[in-house]
């Protein structure tokens, strides 16, 4: 795991619970309070090829937040990695602050898409990695991630039938599955993204080294879903 | 004569040889015209087929890499039925795009009100920063579709339509240009609405400007053919009547001022047919436009041309 200096200390993991605390008031937060975190903190230590000091490199890799809902762990690992100061968290919500309820990415250092409203992210980083594409940029990979019942908008299927065939190998999503659909889609959803000629792998959304491995699973001329799954919300 | 619809492939393919930013998207429609370009450049003419959200947001992610896209299909799937898309993924994102519409109004009467979209210039208007070219010849909709694709990273939409005048004038891409002179009021004609507006005001003693470029709306031109007296002004617009009319009451907020505002009615008319029995159906046609025009103005305007 890497650390990050800023002003004297580092941030690791073990932080995040104290940096989502700053947000919220409440001290207590296990990871288990956010479904993101895990799969946030494993993209950002260790996958995405993306540094504060860089965040507009064309040749980054992109993070597209679709689920734009309860962002205080996308923050917290944005704080933790130096995207934004610490001092900002404090302010969250507030008419000054630059961080909202719903991520706006004209305001917020390496927050590569505003979000809020559901099933916008996948179609917009399919447009991300056709653009790359198009300029012969075949190092930067586009990750975004949604929820399980996000995915009941139907933008994300226009996306998702589209990108497989495309062969869309930058592309890459993952899927927070805390068994928040209403009315899950019959098979799972990794068939739903098989069917469509997508890599797909899931696996337990709390375990790093899983979420590690499927991350970076090589999936040649195919885009790539990894369904993490935590705790259903409702039990 | 073409359409403009039949110069809109030609001109971005020649886009696409000239300028590496630029990337044409399409859902199925007009996708022929597009045959050869994609040859030449195939990671830069995309279709994805019948999906319009993925239309949009996808030209938004084109734009937030670099690139210049330019977003196609007929008006109501292009700007109605994304509309989310086209609020978030282009405006909240902060990048551009050039969206170009096919159909307009009622280009295709007998394909009833699915194809019709007389209400996206009113749409647009709900949103901040959209240039909005209304092209009346298909000679302009090549001149406003290459000054769309040059500007920068704005948003710009341009509305093309089967509906022409018989010619095409100059157009700048951004100013209202004045096509006769009078006394008694002013007349704005929007894009393929000047020639029938020519005719209905030809023994009619009042100015009219030709506008191609709707927004920004010009109101200094409407200013300066006003003046500072008391003004009677009409729109004449091919798309949703009044859309306009705020527009023009914010040019002359401190004059006093009576605008008619002229355009497609909001009734669905539930009939199929022909461009011309929409046109009149609508009032749109010369004679129609004549009497409404000659009514609102009253009896001082009939005197100056027929003298």
């Amino acid at each position: 795991m890497t650390i990050t200096e800023e002003l004297g200390r580092t941030h690791g993991y073990a932080d995040l619970p104290r940096l989502m605390g700053l947000m919220t008031g409440d001290e207590k937060h296990g990871p288990a309070a956010t479904s993101t975190l895990d799969v946030l903190w494993v993209l950002y230590d260790r996958v995405l090829r993306v540094r504060p000091e860089q965040w507009d490199d064309p040749e980054r890799d992109r993070f597209l937040l679709s689920k734009g809902h309860g962002p205080m762990a996308y923050y917290a690992v944005l704080a933790a990695k130096g995207f934004v100061p610490v001092d900002w968290l404090p302010d969250f919500g507030a008419y000054d602050s630059p961080l909202g309820h719903h991520p706006d990415r004209t305001l917020v250092p390496g927050v590569e898409i505003g979000s809020g409203s559901l099933g916008h992210g996948l179609p917009i980083a399919v447009g991300t990695a056709l653009g790359l594409r198009a300029q012969g940029r075949e190092r930067p990979r586009v990750w975004v991630l949604t929820g399980d019942a996000e995915l009941d908008e139907g933008s994300n299927h226009e996306a998702i039938a589209f990108a497989g065939p495309a062969g869309l190998e930058q592309l890459h999503t993952v899927v927070v599955d805390n068994a928040s659909a209403s009315h899950a889609r019959p098979g799972g959803i990794a068939a739903r993204f098989e069917a469509a000629g997508w890599s797909a792998l899931t696996v337990d959304g709390r375990d790093h080294e899983a979420l590690y491995a499927a991350f970076i699973a090589p999936h040649p001329g195919r885009p790539h879903v990894v369904v993490a799954r935590v705790e259903p919300k409702n039990s | 004569m073409d359409t403009m619809r039949d110069r809109f492939a030609p001109v971005v393919s020649r886009l696409l040889d000239e300028d590496p930013r630029v990337a044409v998207v399409l859902a199925e429609i007009g996708k022929d015209g597009f045959a050869e370009a994609r040859r030449r450049h195939p990671d830069r003419v995309i279709n994805v087929g019948i999906r319009e959200q993925l239309l949009v947001g996808a030209g938004a992610g084109l734009a937030l890499t670099g690139m210049r896209p330019v977003v196609h299909t007929f008006a109501s799937f292009l700007v109605e039925r994304p509309f989310e898309q086209v609020k978030l993924d282009l405006g909240h994102q902060g990048v551009g795009a050039v969206l170009v519409s096919a159909a307009a109004s009622f280009d295709w009467p007998a394909g009833g009100y699915t194809h019709m979209a007389p209400g996206d210039v009113a749409l647009l208007d709900t949103l901040d920063g959209w240039t909005v070219h209304v092209p009346g010849h298909p000679d302009e909709a090549e001149t406003l579709l290459r000054h769309a694709v040059a500007a920068g990273d704005d948003k710009v939409y341009v509305r093309l339509s089967v509906q022409s005048n018989a010619q095409g004038r100059p157009v700048d891409g951004e100013r209202f240009t004045t096509v006769r002179e009078g006394r008694s009021g002013v007349v704005v004609a929007v894009g393929p609405m000047l020639d029938a507006v020519l005719d209905a005001t030809e023994h009619l003693d009042v100015t009219v400007l030709y506008a191609t470029t709707v927004r920004p709306f010009d109101a200094a031109a409407l200013r300066q053919a006003t003046g500072t007296a008391p003004s009677d002004v009409v729109l004449v617009e091919p798309y949703l009547a009044g859309t306009s009319t705020a527009a023009a009451n914010d040019a002359l907020a401190d004059v006093p001022h009576r605008v008619l505002g002229l355009g497609v009615g909001r009734a669905e008319l539930r009939r199929y047919g022909t461009v011309a029995e929409h046109t009149a159906a609508h009032g749109l046609d010369a004679r129609s436009l004549r009497e409404r025009i000659s009514a609102f103005l009253g009896g001082a305007a009939a005197s100056g041309r027929a003298r």
